[in-house]
């Protein structure tokens, strides 16, 4: 089931939620909507549901090119999964992910036994078996957002919804359930769609990651896209850690701090203010000034090896901070203390201009 | 304070002027009775109030919200003589009554009345916090899930609110039977008829008929006490299931 | 009292939009509702000033003139001047008490203060008869000193006292378990005593809860009618209330008399009401700045 919606508004009372926005998923795709506190991410999520209208007027919302629009969220065929579970408190795990079942209309609806074994089955799956008559009270943070899952999983929705799924849950719970979503997802292949704000989890766990900001898009692609190329500065800050400096372009080089980079064929046109961006792991350290590459002389302010990589944080000639990360066999060689003089060099740098 | 007011009675004196004269016995059975009618009346009505001032915004909803503490502020002894003004035959609303030979004031429908009045605010006021501390994200799962409006009311809203709701009738009826003021100018005070039972001690209590006061208020303070405790048991059923 | 002001809304104060019932079910609702409150609460209300004005002006104002009457306001003003700041000062301190601290027989304490709740008007004056009258527990000892309650003022204030002592406290609890105890202790560690610590951290706090606390209190207190009712006596100019008088009027038939002193308690009721409008009303502005800040920051 493929979701497609174009040109979507939302306004709440002064605050324009929603602007003008557009995007397709395809069928059995697993796809993130990562984005700041703000940025619209869940209000697309809830359109999408039927939990809230688009701006009237405007913009469709298509599931396999049919129009869902004029359609109630209880025919929709969605299944949403909320932050903070949603379990209907005075029903136990079983009766609430047999409610789905147990709600359809009479002529639709299953019979005892079909519901009986379908809620085990669904049990079985999220690995509950011997929940079955607990309540919501009884159940962890982690247990319950399972059962919310396993219920919206129930009525074989077309599509899945999920808004921060394991925004309420524990760090260490929080890595467990994101492998088990996926695997699950791999094995049903229905098509989802979550919400989160942990860049670290879309990134992990998404087939695409489509970034928001104050009601738009920024960029949409898989996650080695949006991180290795990303479309705009936002995106850029946004994911990962970056220095930023401000600096120019003339004559074919950018120059910010004390150095001077030439830039490549198609970049030499551009004149004017830039910004420039380079990830840690793409700034270098030397103890010695390298022969003929630009290279910017800085001091070592702090250094946290308590890590995969190395954290070296520094200040240039110019006093502006800069951070690097380098390996664990790279520092050992270079043998550097807190306060010594080095040589830092950009590998890779993105440049926006304004 | 049980034991103050049962001080002085024998067992079986106990029975004889407490439950087995009639007089007493059918004050009990009106007050009682008009009481739980009252109350459902207000279970009802005080459940859809407490709704509408909850969930839907119209003009006027904060003056509606306050007015339903007057039974609160106002005198018992006010809206009595205003209930039996304006529901007897005389009476503005009672006078559409009158042609079909249909007795409000000084008969049940009267007490009921007066009753429901006293009593109005328990239910709205105890449904408007669980109300409002309902998960709207509950009812969109249940929409989710495919159940209609009414579904999502029967199977979601009702079950949570539940506690809340009979907390309130429990509280609307312990209210009622312990009335006074508004119901003793409505009710006609005919014995065996329209006497309710608070009124009985009163006039047993002019009459320096220490015992026979008594005797009724201990019963009285029983019923008191064990609505009390249903009252406590069901706020301890609805933190159960508190997530 | 529960909040109006977060009536069903998303955050950042944005209403649900689609999963609602349909509009005449609301428009219904809405009228149902109306009609009961109208018909069980206004109509009575409009009743007795209607009735109260009926003869005209003169004749309402007359309705206060005569000695029984003057005794009789006299008498509640008296009542309500010694209960409603006794019953102020028992309130904030048990208040303070319970929504601060935990201690040994909180719960009974509790349960203690909504007792005059529970118990009818009627029996808490059987009580006091019981305990106070010449026959009663009391009753000899009392009448050794010479020391009249029942039948007499001060019994009508004990009785009153009783019945309205829950109010303040009901109140003022969950306005002090919410503000809780670190503001005091950090006025403690700065410095300031005790009593100025009271003063200056936690009245403020509770400074509109208390106000209406005390208003509500002396509604009740000049409106009670059950318990004065039995330990009054009813002794026409000696130990009648404004409620007990109005019993009096009413079945003498001087109707208007009886609704014009009927109409001075239901001015207070409606005081009373206003009060709390007023209260309701500054909560939400104050809630609705707040919204409208947080809206403001997450568009920035």
């Amino acid at each position: 089931m493929s979701i497609e919606i174009r040109n979507i508004s939302k306004t709440f009372g002064a605050f324009k939620a929603l602007d003008d926005v557009s995007l397709s998923v395809g069928s059995g795709e697993l796809v993130a909507l990562l984005g700041p506190s703000g940025s619209g991410k869940t209000t697309i999520l809830r359109i999408i549901a039927g939990l809230e209208q688009p701006d009237s007027g405007k913009g469709e919302i298509l599931f396999n090119n049919e129009d869902m629009g004029e359609k109630h969220v209880s025919s929709r065929g969605v299944g949403f999964v909320f932050q903070h579970y949603a379990l209907f408190r005075h029903m136990s795990v079983f009766e609430n992910i047999a409610f789905g079942l147990n709600v359809k209309k009479r002529a639709e609806r299953p019979d005892k036994g079909y519901i009986r074994a379908k809620v085990q089955e669904l049990l079985k799956l999220i690995q509950l078996e011997d929940l079955a008559g607990r309540y919501p009270h009884q159940l962890s943070g982690g247990q319950r957002q399972r059962v919310a899952l396993a219920r919206a999983l129930a009525v074989e929705p077309k599509v899945l919804l999920l808004d921060e799924p394991f925004g309420a849950l524990d760090a260490k719970v929080r890595k467990d359930l994101r492998t088990w979503l996926r695997n699950l997802h791999d094995k049903l292949h229905v098509t989802s769609l979550f919400v989160t704000h942990d860049q670290e989890e879309a990134l992990e766990v998404a087939d695409r990651v489509v970034i928001t900001n104050l009601g738009k898009i920024e960029q949409v692609g898989t996650p080695d896209e949006v991180f290795h190329h990303p479309a705009s500065e936002f995106v850029m800050n946004f994911l990962g850690d970056v220095n930023t400096f401000h600096g120019r372009i003339d004559e074919g080089t950018v120059s910010f701090n004390s150095i001077e980079i030439p830039l490549s064929e198609n970049h030499s046109q551009r004149k004017g203010q830039a910004t420039v961006f380079i990830r840690p792991y793409d700034v270098t350290i030397d103890t010695t000034k390298p022969a003929d590459l630009p290279a910017l002389e800085a001091k070592v302010l702090r250094i946290n090896a308590a890590g995969a990589l190395v954290r070296v944080e520094l200040v240039t000639d110019l006093g502006k901070n800069l951070t690097s990360e380098i390996s664990q066999e790279r520092f050992s060689s270079l043998a550097i203390e807190v306060g010594g003089k080095v040589y830092v060099r950009p590998r890779h740098i993105r440049i926006f201009t304004q | 304070m049980v034991l103050f007011t049962g001080a002085r009675i024998s067992i079986e004196e106990f029975w004889l002027r407490a439950v087995a004269d009639p007089r007493v016995f059918a004050s009990y059975r009106l007050s009682f009775g008009a009481s739980f009618l009252a109350a459902l009346l207000n279970l009802f009505f005080g459940f859809i109030v407490a709704w509408v001032l909850i969930r839907y915004d119209f003009w006027g909803k904060r003056f509606v919200d306050a007015i339903v503490d007057l039974p609160f502020a106002l005198p018992t002894a006010v809206s009595g003589i205003a209930l039996t003004t304006l529901y007897a035959h005389t009476g503005w609303i009672g006078a559409l009554f009158a042609p079909f030979d249909i007795k409000i004031a000084y008969a049940l429908p009267g007490i009921v009345i007066a009753m429901t009045l006293v009593g109005l605010p328990f239910v709205v006021r105890t449904v408007q916090p669980a109300l409002e501390s309902l998960e709207v994200e509950m009812e969109e799962a249940a929409s989710c899930l495919g159940a209609t409006r009414w579904q999502v009311f029967r199977y979601v809203i009702l079950p949570t609110v539940l506690p809340a709701l009979l907390t309130g009738f429990a509280m609307a009826f312990a209210r009622a039977i312990g009335e006074f003021g508004s119901v003793y100018f409505i009710a006609g005070n005919m014995p065996y008829k329209t006497e309710i039972a608070p009124l009985l001690v009163l006039i047993r209590l002019e009459q320096f008929d220490y015992v026979g006061a008594t005797a009724i208020g201990v019963v009285m303070l029983i019923a008191a006490f064990f609505l009390l405790l249903i009252i406590n048991l069901l706020q301890w059923w609805s933190r159960k299931y508190q997530i | 009292m529960a909040s109006l002001n977060s009536s069903k809304t998303m955050p950042l104060g944005m209403p649900i939009t689609s999963n609602r019932e349909a509009a005449f079910i609301r428009i219904l609702l809405i009228g149902i509702a109306l009609f009961f409150l109208g018909m069980f609460l206004v109509m009575p209300l409009i009743l007795v000033f209607g009735y109260a004005f009926r003869d005209g002006f003169a004749a309402y104002l007359s309705s206060f003139t005569s000695g029984e009457s003057l005794a009789a306001i006299k008498l509640t003003l008296i009542t309500a001047a010694i209960v409603v700041p006794l019953n102020t000062l028992f309130g904030v301190a048990a208040a303070w008490a319970i929504g601060k601290f935990e201690f040994k027989g909180k719960t009974f304490l509790i349960t203690l203060i909504d007792l005059p709740f529970a118990v009818s008007p009627i029996i808490a004056g059987l009580i006091f008869v019981l305990l106070f009258g010449s026959l009663g527990f009391l009753g000899p000892w009392l009448l050794e000193r010479n020391f009249q309650i029942i039948f007499a003022t001060p019994g009508i204030v004990i009785a009153t006292m009783f019945v309205t002592a829950p109010f303040v406290v009901r109140e003022l609890i969950p306005l002090m378990q919410a503000q809780g105890n670190e503001q005091e202790q950090a006025a403690l560690t700065l410095g300031a005593s005790g009593w100025k610590t009271f003063w200056l951290v936690t009245l403020p706090s509770i400074k509109w809860g208390l106000i209406y606390g005390i208003i509500l209190t002396n509604a009740r207190a000049m409106g009670e009618f059950g318990a004065v009712s039995v330990v009054s006596g009813h002794i026409r100019g000696l130990t009648n209330t404004m409620p007990l008088h109005i019993e009096i009027l009413y079945n003498d038939y001087q109707m208007t008399a009886a609704f014009a002193v009927a109409s001075l308690l239901a001015f207070l009721a409606v005081i009373t009401l206003v009060v709390r409008l007023l209260i309701e009303w500054k909560n939400s502005r104050d809630n609705a700045l707040a919204i409208r800040e947080a809206q403001q920051e997450y568009q920035s």
